[in-house]
């Protein structure tokens, strides 16, 4: 399994931002999963986008510009 | 007797299998509540939902497909934008052409204090831009038009009206293409729209129930919904989102008619909406030309020219009743239409058909040459009877 350490997730305003998120990113190659938002993170009941931490400064500039609100936090 | 479906500017008939296939693959292998949870099948249902939107964002030349909310129809689109935007002492300025979808939203905002501005159309259903330009007033908040008539297929000079708006101040462009999308091209972008209403079951061979609004990036933010509810996304908050498309999208969506209306739109996009709208043109040509013959016993509506309408065919047989008529196409040759007023009596006064009404013959991509013979023939058999 992977260090969780070494993860981070993308919260999105809605489902919607984060399918859109995901296929943007994978389009680029970079390795991503839609998973349920951990608890300690949100209440949310919706989806977030995990992704490698190494690719952070990456999918940051992708996502920039492309979706309204999204937030980047640790596992 | 041979069935042919002539109504397809009601609900187009029939669909392409791949409509049909879209559904029943999400409701057998999917099934579950987009973007409700985290689980797999979740995930698997939003998706469905947001490659919709995607491909009807690329149809209509709309760069973020989150500015479009997924509506049951027109209708409910229409009504989000009108109640939503318009306030009492707001001015909307409107055609006499329009559906009721339309006109009954704006008779009802009318009677709450806003003032409504009906521009008078041509006995061929025309409008003239410099109308609706004349009669923009330093209160006018929005302009609502549909992109063709439902009655006589009149293509609105769209684009002309939406690059006046934009000079002449901020003026909110509304446009109902119920009767187009899919069938004519719809570009956001190039014809100014600040506000799209379409539905999904005529000319994007969707299921019934299913449609969509695309309002321009920003303007959400004065637009309140009219239903509010779960949608999925801020689940700690009671209060309702602010943003698109969740603002306009609660509740357990129409996941299975947004599959159906996915696979009727991308088979719009396969053909080309040129292509459709070839063959369309010239199954409106073929009847249009068979009616010069009979023009002693049969006055045709609108401009009785398939290059500037769409579809659709409205017309009289002398002496005989819309309905009348109507029964006899159904009952001797087989050919489902419809006759009366299509939810549309201000286009009716202006054609001068109120309140008889007419006979609508609509054609659709799937209807063939013969097709349009045979509703010739029809008639003729109606004149000769």
């Amino acid at each position: 399994m992977t260090d969780p350490s070494s993860q981070a997730v993308v919260l999105f305003a809605s489902i919607s931002h984060a399918l859109r998120a995901e296929k943007i990113i994978k389009a680029q190659n970079i390795s991503c999963k839609l998973i349920p938002v951990p608890r300690h993170l949100s209440s949310d009941c919706g989806v977030c986008l995990r992704f490698n931490l190494s690719d952070r400064n990456l999918l940051e500039n992708i996502l920039q510009g492309k979706l309204d609100f999204f937030e980047i936090m640790s596992l | 007797m041979k069935t042919i479906y002539l109504d397809n500017a009601a609900t187009s008939f029939p669909k392409p299998d791949a409509m049909l296939a879209a559904m029943i693959s999400y409701q057998q292998t999917i099934g579950a509540n987009p973007g409700r949870s985290g689980h797999g099948l979740c995930i698997d249902a939003g998706r469905i939902v947001y490659e919709t939107r995607e491909i009807l964002a690329r149809l209509f030349n709309i760069d973020d497909p989150l500015c479009l909310a997924l509506t049951k129809n027109s209708t409910e689109a229409l009504n989000i934008a009108l109640q939503g935007t318009l306030k009492p002492g707001d001015h909307i300025i409107t055609s006499a052409m329009e559906h009721n979808s339309v006109m009954r939203p704006l008779r009802f905002l009318e009677s709450q204090g806003v003032k409504v501005s009906v521009i008078p159309c041509s006995p061929r259903g025309e409008l003239d831009p410099d109308d609706i330009s004349k009669a923009v007033r330093n209160d006018t908040r929005m302009v609502v038009l549909t992109h063709a008539s439902n009655v006589t297929g009149t293509i609105f000079p769209i684009e002309a009206v939406g690059l006046r708006l934009k000079e002449q101040g901020d003026i909110i462009f509304c446009v109902d293409a119920a009767q187009t999308a899919g069938a004519l091209p719809v570009d956001v972008q190039r014809m100014k729209i600040d506000i799209l209403a379409f539905t999904g079951h005529k000319s994007l061979y969707g299921p019934q129930g299913t449609g969509g609004l695309y309002i321009r990036k920003g303007l959400e933010k004065k637009i309140p919904p009219l239903m509010m509810g779960g949608t999925g996304s801020r689940s700690e908050f009671e209060k309702q989102p602010d943003f698109m498309p969740d603002k306009y999208e609660s509740g357990t969506p129409n996941t299975i008619g947004i599959a159906g209306l996915g696979a009727g739109a991308n088979f719009i996009s396969g053909k080309t909406i040129a292509v459709i709208r070839a063959k369309e043109e010239q199954l409106t040509a073929r009847f249009l030309d068979h009616m010069i013959a009979l023009r002693d016993r049969v006055v045709v509506y609108g401009l009785n020219n398939a290059a500037i309408q769409t579809a659709v065919v409205s017309f009289n047989v002398r002496n005989i009743t819309p309905s009348d008529a109507a029964l006899y196409f159904e009952e001797k040759w087989g050919i489902l239409c419809r006759p009366g007023l299509h939810c549309a009596p201000s286009a009716h006064r202006t054609i001068g058909t109120f309140p008889q009404g007419t006979v609508r013959f609509s054609f659709g991509f799937l209807n063939t040459s013969e097709d349009a013979d045979y509703a010739a023939e029809a008639i003729i058999g109606l004149i000769n009877r």
